[in-house]
């Protein structure tokens, strides 16, 4: 069976590898990069554990095909922070005690990075349905909006 | 916000303790760098997975292999037949006695199937690709049998047997045919019939619960690798290095010292991994391949194949008298046990009146087996079922006597010197507070609008003790090593140094908390029964205490005096011998002389942990009914609990909170939906429906603090108790938003639309 | 002499209808030894499947706790958790 070689941008640094017609991007990105941020919850796009940014747009990696992600710019949890410098959201999730057993956080974190980027002042409602694709049996979510909307709030700070 | 309702001469002179720090494992949580149960690799690794029944009960007339092992590619195929066929016995590893024999054929059938999903066969390829190739070529005959799932239809005389030499225990005399009735266990106070007779009311009903998943996010997920000296190694997500230890050793026929096992990182569990599936599959698959195998479950075999709790019926009868003194309550409970016995209707026989006062009781529960998976433990198991059936019958009683809700459990309130029901006196139990927390709370007498409801319910759960071990290593620069054998599954891994940090008097930065592997710490049990803060907490508390009163010697020694004349403040070595005029001595100046004073400082403690308090929780939920649709939508959500100490506030409100969402999918969305052939139709997360962020409101807990004088810090269990008061709190406010009492879980909007049809 | 009574009915089929023991022990693990000797198989059933609440407080696996003449003994199933 032929490999299709693919040629992404990943976290801003160029990236190749390998993939089956079947395999998906999560699958790519996890097994043949090593970025293992981007988690498997449930494999049909419905628990947002996957979460990536391609192209600007969130995506489930789980429902996207690795041939697909050719020429596309790609961001995953292991870009969000500057070197060593956590993001506002990670350093709120973290300061807000947002997150439990941490397996749906990679995937919140991106997904809340794209609404932020989309809506820099989303309110409570807003931000509870942006998340509704990303999963969290742990916290029952009060503790992760909190800290998105005071990182929004921190954001525009930075912005001003 | 949280409201702490305050002991002010207990908390005095905490400087940690109660304080809310960044978890350490914080950063590598949320930048994708911690590990999980699949992040993990070994060189040359094969990729293992299950071939699974299709049938809810069969028997296995063959299984051929032969296809399968010649494909390229595949490394090894295992069955039944590679696993040795144990003798029914009961061994405690996990979180009270199993019977492995029935872990062994749960793992992997053998005879007969017992669910559908239930493991045939397990291969190990060089791929997925191969490896989902090998399990087709895999042939194995049924006899297809009648299968029974639904728990009445399986108690039935005539229903489908699952187990030929089943027979009842716990009856009067043995039964002399088989049956799907594993046990009956009766708990009874006083003299039932004379309750009922001078009671002036008296309510009745009969309320269902459908099985839920524990719904962790994180699949099951191990690596293992069985060397060619016969040494294992294991990483697995789970709740317990030790419980896989054991388990895998005794499923496999090998040592417990042969087998090592790292905890992953783990995505969740809430009992649901407190047992193995994977693991000793992967070991016997590597065993034949000679190389590690890596097994990931998908969410459908999660769905499949992994304990669900017990869907079951409950039926409550309860009498009063006027003025709300509960005189007689009689409950029967009948659970689904799934493929094997063990439902957890032993607990929530226990729990179902815990909260309450009554003279004359009985509590019936039948344990029954069911063709449905094997169940396993879920937050507080059995405890939030029964609750459901008795909090709606309190709820129903308070309506029939005009009483308030809040009033009549506050009457009826169980409290320090009174007989639980199951059994022995409560002691330093915080019940009245939690329902004085409520009563007292704004959310109680906000207004409500049309088609709105509110409800109430309380729960309890025992909280467990148990074996621990923790060891506390001092660094050359006065840093310290907490080392515990608990998987971190909430934030307790941060408690425990915490702890060690309040004691040692240092900073909390400075003191790193690991969960280490089975090797590199002594044997606890595993993290479960809300008993890691309170139990392990209490061997990291130990053995800090030990260092110190090494340190106060050491100090002793280099200031030549005697060692009671050394106390140990913030941190560092004080001289109260007022003759001698020298400064303290900190941590890390005795640290940097450690060689000199008598070697390493360290301490290791190991225990077993008893007089864990029983906590208790008061919940108030509001609902607004969408009359034309049936939807329901909670709207806000206040609950009060009872958690002895909170060592970390933020931890404690978030396992109340976790608790609560969970309870509301439960009493809301979730169950298992079974087709005519006995196979589950909603396996996936679209179709079983978790609460997602825009169903829920915020969650307001209140942390009361009654202090377990048994634990040095005054803690009490927290994680189970928040998912009991729930079911019941959801569907006594649909009661007053509808007017209609709900007795059947979950409130789908169908159900909900055809009450209101009805009305 | 210590007074003893077991919570539910699992002990059944070691104790018949007996639900309330009176033991000369003042250890749990004297306890355990004398209901065994009274009841073969029931001490073994105590130490593996119950918990033991001595006033109040639960134990479990707590052979040398002590028992004294006015300690409420309560044996209940053991308890687990999720």
């Amino acid at each position: 069976m032929t490999r299709t070689h693919v040629s992404a941008t990943v976290n801003g640094d160029p990236a190749e590898f390998l993939s089956d017609p079947g395999t998906t991007l999560l699958d790519a990105l996890r097994d043949e990069l090593g970025l293992t941020g981007a988690k498997e919850g449930c494999g049909s796009g419905d628990c947002g554990a996957c979460s990536v940014i391609v192209d600007g747009r969130l995506v489930c990696a789980c429902l996207m095909l690795a041939a697909e992600a050719e020429g596309r710019r790609i961001e995953t949890i292991e870009g969000m922070a500057d070197g060593s410098t956590l993001h506002p959201l990670q350093r709120q999730f973290l300061e807000h005690a947002a997150l439990q057993c941490g397996f749906c956080t990679p995937g919140m974190l991106v997904a809340t990075k794209a609404l932020l980027d989309a809506n820099p002042d989303p309110t409570e409602s807003e931000t509870r349905y942006w998340l509704a694709g990303n999963l969290c049996r742990c916290t029952g979510y009060d503790k992760v909006i909190r800290a998105v909307m005071d990182a929004a709030a921190e954001l525009r700070q930075v912005r001003v | 916000m949280t409201d702490v309702l305050d002991r002010p001469d207990a908390k005095a002179g905490l400087k940690v303790v109660g304080t809310r720090p960044v978890r350490p494992d914080g950063a590598d949580k949320v930048t994708g760098r911690a590990a999980f149960g699949a992040d993990f690799a070994m060189p040359g690794m094969l990729v293992g997975k299950i071939k699974r029944s299709p049938h809810a009960h069969a028997r296995i007339v063959s299984i051929d292999t032969k296809k399968a092992r010649a494909l390229i590619g595949v490394k090894a195929v295992v069955t039944a037949a590679d696993f040795p066929d144990l003798a029914s016995e009961e061994y405690e590893a996990g979180e009270g006695a199993a019977n492995m024999r029935d872990l062994s054929l749960n793992c992997m059938a053998r005879e007969k199937v017992l669910y559908d999903g239930h493991a045939v066969a397990a291969v190990a390829a060089t791929s997925t690709a191969i490896a989902d190739q090998a399990l087709d070529l895999i042939e194995v005959k049924y006899e297809v049998l009648p299968h029974v799932i639904d728990v009445e239809a399986a108690m039935a005389p005539d229903a489908p047997l699952l187990h030929a030499h089943l027979f009842t225990e716990g009856l009067e005399a043995r039964p002399d045919k088989p049956s799907n009735i594993a046990s009956r266990n009766q708990l009874a106070r006083g003299d039932l019939d004379a309750g009922f007779l001078v009671a002036d009311v008296i309510v009745e009903g009969r309320y269902t619960t459908a099985a839920v998943h524990q719904g962790y996010i994180e699949p099951h997920a191990c690596v293992a690798a069985f060397g060619a000296d016969g040494q294992c190694q294991v990483w697995s997500s789970s709740q317990g290095q030790f419980m896989v230890r054991t388990y895998c050793a005794k499923v496999l026929g090998l040592e417990s010292s042969d087998i090592r096992v790292t905890p992953a990182e783990i995505g969740g569990g809430f009992g649901g991994k407190t047992t193995v599936y994977l693991e000793p599959l992967a070991l016997a698959l590597s065993r034949q391949a000679g190389a590690p195998v890596k097994m990931v479950m998908t969410r459908e075999e999660v769905f499949r194949a992994t304990g669900p709790t017990s869907g079951a019926v409950i039926e409550v009868k309860l009498a009063a008298k006027a003025d709300g003194t509960l005189v007689a309550a009689d409950v029967v409970l009948k659970y689904q046990a799934g493929a094997f016995p063990g439902s957890p209707v032993g607990p929530g026989s226990m729990t179902a009146l815990a909260c309450y006062d009554v003279p004359n009781f009985r509590v019936t529960g039948f344990d029954v087996v069911t063709n449905s998976p094997k169940v396993a433990a879920y937050r507080a198991p059995g405890a939030p079922i029964s609750a459901f059936g008795v909090e709606s019958a309190i709820d129903e009683l308070a309506l029939k006597l005009g009483m308030d809700p809040i009033a009549l459990r506050m009457k009826n309130a169980v409290r320090d010197g009174v007989k639980a029901a199951y059994g022995p006196t409560f002691r330093y139990i915080g019940y009245v507070e939690t329902l004085e927390a409520i009563q007292n709370h704004p959310h109680y007498r906000a207004p409500l609008g049309p088609n709105q409801g509110r409800g109430v319910a309380v729960g309890f759960w025992f909280n467990v003790g148990g074996e621990s071990t923790a060891a506390v290593n001092i660094g050359e620069d006065g840093t310290a090593t907490v080392i515990t054998g608990n998987p971190d599954i909430g934030g307790s891994r941060v408690s425990m140094a915490m702890m060690a940090a309040e004691v040692l008097g240092l900073p909390v930065e400075k003191v790193r908390p690991i969960v280490a592997d089975t090797a590199s710490i002594g044997f606890s049990m595993l993290t479960g029964g809300s008993r890691t803060t309170f139990a392990t907490g209490m061997a990291v508390t130990q053995a800090a205490q030990k260092i110190v009163a090494d340190l106060e010697r050491r100090a002793a020694q280099i200031w030549e005096v005697a060692a009671d004349n050394v106390d140990w403040l913030d941190g560092a070595a004080v001289c109260l011998d007022a003759a001698k005029a020298v400064p303290d001595l900190t941590l890390a100046s005795l640290a940097a002389q450690s060689a000199r004073t008598g070697g390493p400082i360290g301490a290791q403690v190991s225990l077993t942990a008893q007089g864990a308090g029983p906590g208790f929780g008061a919940h108030i939920c509001d609902v607004e009914v969408d009359p034309e649709t049936g939807h329901v939508t909670v709207l806000r959500y206040t609950a009060a609990q009872d958690v002895g100490r909170a060592i970390h506030p933020a931890y404690v409100e978030g396992q109340i909170q976790g608790g609560v969402a969970q309870g509301i999918g439960w009493a809301l969305n979730e169950e298992y939906v079974f087709d005519r052939d006995g196979r589950m139709e909603n396996a996936g997360f679209l179709d079983y429906r978790v609460p997602v962020a825009s169903d829920l409101p915020m969650i307001e807990p209140i942390i009361v603090e009654v202090a377990n004088p048994r634990h040095p810090f005054g803690a009490k269990g927290v994680g189970e108790v928040p998912i009991v008061p729930p079911l019941a709190a959801v569907a006594n406010a649909v009661r007053a938003a509808i007017g209609v009492r709900m007795t059947d879980l979950p409130l789908s909007p169908p159900k909900i639309r055809a009450a209101i049809d009805a009305r | 002499m210590v007074h003893i009574v077991a919570a539910g009915s699992g002990c059944r089929q070691y104790t018949g209808d007996a639900v309330e023991f009176d033991v000369e022990a003042d250890t749990v693990r004297r306890m355990i030894a004398e209901l065994d000797a009274r009841f073969p198989g029931f001490g073994d059933h105590i130490a593996r499947r119950m918990a033991i609440a001595i006033d109040g407080e639960i134990h479990q696996d707590a052979d040398g706790a002590t028992l004294g003449p006015g300690s409420e003994v309560y044996l209940i199933p053991r308890i687990g958790g999720g």
